[in-house]
């Protein structure tokens, strides 16, 4: 089973997001912040990171610097999942290493969890 | 933007020439020489003030400018967060593609219900603001007491503190005299602060609220936090539109960071004063002072 690392802090994505991935068939892994967000893929391991980009204690990019600078992380894909939209931000996260870039209200659930699957299953 | 290349020249251009223009002229016209030379410094620094001003000028503008587009960029993102919650938490009960466990739905349904709410004060906060900006805040003055609008607002959040593992206590002084001023507004900064108070304070802290006759002419109130306290960087831009301090967002991304603009605007209306003392990690004291009718 497939192993995706969520870190976004508002409750309701974790809930909303995190259940329909489960009943994918992947196992979720949740982080609120951004620092637990790389400690968590430094310990879980996992085949994906959705990262929002505004997080507690740590915000998106630095994470995301951290995860591509640590042998045991840089080759995990990462899909920036945010509402941030600015063409700057975008072009920022692409060249720290993010394989994607979603802004969370262009898209439904069902379009975005399909994104994942494309990414994940390549 | 920055002030234009050209504009530098053409002011420098035009400093020099009347600096040239007005030696010759003033050669022609006055004998002495030292005459000539106070008269051609006075000329230049005239100019000199003058492509200052002009050059703050633009630079003003080019702030403004940049001010207002944060402020929609800001905004935009403020109000989609609560509004991806609200779609893909509506999309996951109503689609009958995911399964949503009965124990979860309440919880499903009460996300939309608390995102809503959020969305609705947020754009309540911005109607403000931009009234404020625009010199439009409507004030519906009575008299009435303060004491009792305190009161009543302590009340409302015990139940929020307890729930936080906070201590929430108030203390008025007897025989308060009323004041004669906007209750909503003033309702409106106290709702804040205390928020405030007791958010930004860990589980096992205080939030005291007091108020009391500062001298003849005013009445006080001041709340008191155990909390995380303001960095000493952050202190000077507390009032600002948007402003969050750098340990308020790593404690919570929420909160429009428009609150305390909201409140000192209001009090300063209201004929008041308001500040904080503040340390990090030890808590914040916020005051805010009333006019006695």
């Amino acid at each position: 089973m497939k192993k995706i690392l969520f870190v976004e802090d508002e409750a309701a994505l974790q809930e909303a997001v995190g259940i329909s991935l489960e009943q994918k068939g992947y196992k979720v892994v949740r982080a609120l912040d951004g620092e637990a967000g790389f400690r968590s893929a430094k310990t879980e391991n996992p085949d994906l990171i959705l990262l929002d980009l505004i997080l507690p204690r740590k915000d998106g990019f630095e994470v995301l610097e951290n995860l591509k600078k640590d042998q045991d992380t840089k080759d995990i894909p990462v899909i920036v999942l945010t509402n941030l939209e600015g063409m700057k931000d975008v072009e920022k996260a692409i060249s720290l290493g993010a394989v994607s870039y979603l802004v969370k209200t262009d898209y439904d659930l069902k379009e975005m969890l399909k994104k994942i699957e494309e990414i994940i299953e390549k | 933007m920055q002030c234009p290349q050209f504009l530098f020249l053409v002011m420098g251009t035009v400093i020099i020439l009347t600096s040239i223009v007005s030696y010759l002229i003033g050669t022609r016209l006055v004998a002495e020489e030292e005459i000539v030379v106070l008269i051609v410094l006075a000329v230049s620094v005239f100019l000199f003030i003058l492509a200052f001003i002009i050059t703050r000028s633009f630079e003003r503008l080019a702030e403004v400018s940049k001010m207002k587009s944060e402020f929609i960029n800001i905004v935009s993102h403020q109000l989609r967060s609560p509004l991806t919650n609200i779609k893909w938490t509506f999309e996951i009960l109503s689609s009958g593609e995911f399964e949503v466990p009965e124990s979860k739905q309440e919880e499903y349904f009460v996300n939309v219900k608390d995102n809503i709410a959020r969305m609705v004060e947020l754009i309540d906060d911005l109607l403000i603001v931009s009234r404020i900006e625009q010199g439009r805040l409507p004030m519906r003055k009575k008299e009435f007491s303060f004491a009792d609008l305190v009161s009543s607002q302590v009340s409302r959040y015990k139940v929020f503190a307890q729930a936080s593992h906070i201590e929430l206590s108030l203390l008025i002084e007897e025989n308060l005299p009323e004041i004669f001023a906007d209750p909503s507004l003033l309702k409106l900064v106290t709702e804040n602060l205390i928020d405030n108070a007791i958010r930004y304070t860990r589980g096992g802290g205080r939030v005291e609220v007091f108020v009391k006759k500062r001298d003849k002419r005013n009445i006080i109130l001041s709340v008191k936090d155990s909390g995380v306290g303001i960095p000493q960087k952050d202190q000077k831009y507390i009032f600002q539109k948007f402003f969050r301090a750098e340990n308020a967002l790593k404690q919570r991304t929420r909160g429009s960071g428009l609150g305390l603009y909201v409140c000192k605007t209001i009090i300063s209306k209201a004929g008041g004063q308001i500040w904080f003392k503040s340390e990090q990690g030890r808590g914040t004291a916020f005051y805010a002072t009333l006019p006695i009718k």
